[in-house]
């Protein structure tokens, strides 16, 4: 082979996405990983994480609800994806009207796009998207340490469609760049329902500018416009460049330990399950330590399910004792103590096997 | 996160809290431990500045 075909080849290889991995920022692209639930219905009178690893519905003042899934759906390549599907329609929009999918991401890991000073670079988002019909919905990436933004406009078919948009570079003043800690820095941010408060100026399409919010959903559709509505998202993948790369696939077990920094679902939930080993550091008091599988973001917080007898805690010579709940002392990135000092009763330094019914489970949650 | 109830929660007999026992949605119970940088004590807080009050411990 020649020279320059040898180069040819290379150029092909790596177009083709084949050697220069770890490119897509975004965590969970594929929709393989819902630690929490694979389905969550009537979503839409708070903002919160419900079911796929890492993606945020982010909602306020809309009557409208819906449903969120994880689907086994996708275009070629992509074994599942995002579904939501709405279940009660919101036709008479009020100003403050909102209703976005986003994913936010730390500081520390945009450093490679350099933006806010000279020498910025430009990032590529790219995905696959369908809707029961056609609308016209919008992306925005949305700079939260210097309130600056950039929306593009995106139409919807019954089929699946690859949307590739390069988002130039942000030099700004020159003095702006992402936070290097683990902070929330930045957002991207899937805008399907909004007032006229994000409606009613002129869109911000070309370059970053500072956030106003009237221009930054003008032109937008209404997911909530009738109960026929479904949305379908996946293969979201967003890179330093400006080149949209094929989507960068990384196994489940790649993808669930990005996840776990953010959301680690330790056990119950619909089977009886082993928590961790503890014991009674007093006679009105169990407890165990928790190891996180990797460094969460930050101290997490404890989500549970909570009710009589959801827990439990068993030692060889006093039984099982029954417990409703666990509260956190001394959580950090890397591990955590729970405890239960208002049902526990057993003996002072005895060992205890802590469990679940089918009806508890806990999980912490570090998210942004 | 919803918070329907808040309560501060002390560590065996100390005196001082370490997490925030919060009521939310359903039988959804959540133990929030006192860190700026954890969006959950970040939402208490607002839950706070809109006149809502978290229970001191037993």
């Amino acid at each position: 082979m020649s020279k320059a075909a040898e180069l040819a080849k290379w150029g092909e290889v790596s177009t083709n996405g084949q050697v220069s991995g770890r490119r897509n920022i975004v965590i969970n692209g594929a929709m393989n990983v819902a630690q929490r639930s694979a389905s969550v219905t009537g979503i839409g009178a708070a903002a919160g994480y419900f079911t796929l690893d890492r993606w945020k519905i982010n909602t306020g003042n809309s009557a409208g609800r819906l449903t969120m899934t994880q689907t086994a759906d996708g275009p070629v390549g992509f074994a599942n994806c995002l579904k939501l599907d709405c279940t009660t329609a919101d036709t008479s929009i009020a100003a403050g009207e909102y209703l976005e999918l986003q994913q936010i991401f730390e500081g520390q890991d945009l450093q490679s796009i350099g933006k806010g000073v000279a020498g910025a670079k430009e990032i590529t988002l790219s995905f696959y998207v369908k809707a029961n019909a056609a609308f016209t919905f919008g992306v925005e990436l949305y700079d939260l340490d210097n309130t600056r933004q950039i929306t593009k406009l995106f139409n919807t078919t019954t089929g699946w469609v690859r949307h590739e948009f390069v988002i130039p570079a942000d030099v700004d003043d020159g003095s702006s760049p992402f936070g290097d800690d683990n902070a929330g820095s930045m957002q991207v941010t899937f805008l399907i329902h909004s007032g006229s408060d994000f409606t009613s100026g002129t869109l911000n399409t070309t370059a970053w500018a500072n956030a106003i919010n009237t221009n930054r959903a003008a032109g937008i559709d209404s997911f909530f416009s009738s109960t026929d509505n479904n949305f379908f998202l996946t293969g979201v993948q967003m890179e330093v460049g400006s080149v949209a790369t094929p989507f960068e696939h990384r196994s489940f077990a790649e993808e669930l330990a990005l996840c776990n920094r953010y959301y680690y679902f330790r056990g119950g939930g619909g089977a009886a399950s082993i928590l961790g080993n503890g014991g009674y550091y007093s006679g009105s008091q169990v407890e165990s330590v928790i190891n996180f599988p990797t460094i969460m973001r930050v101290a997490p917080s404890l989500v549970q399910t909570s009710g009589t007898n959801y827990y439990v805690a068993e030692s060889g010579a006093g039984g099982a004792d029954h417990l409703d709940d666990w509260l956190v002392h001394l959580s950090t990135p890397y591990s955590v103590l729970i405890y239960n000092s208002s049902d526990a009763s057993g003996t002072s330094g005895h060992y205890a096997r802590i469990g679940s019914t089918s009806d508890g489970s806990i999980a912490f949650s570090s998210e942004l | 996160m919803n918070i329907i109830q808040a309560k501060y929660c002390c560590y065996g007999s100390e005196t001082e809290p370490s997490s925030i026992r919060v009521q939310s949605d359903g039988n959804i119970v959540y133990s929030v431990p006192l860190d700026p940088a954890n969006t959950d004590y970040q939402a208490i807080l607002e839950w706070v500045e809109d006149g809502n009050t978290i229970e001191d411990a037993d």
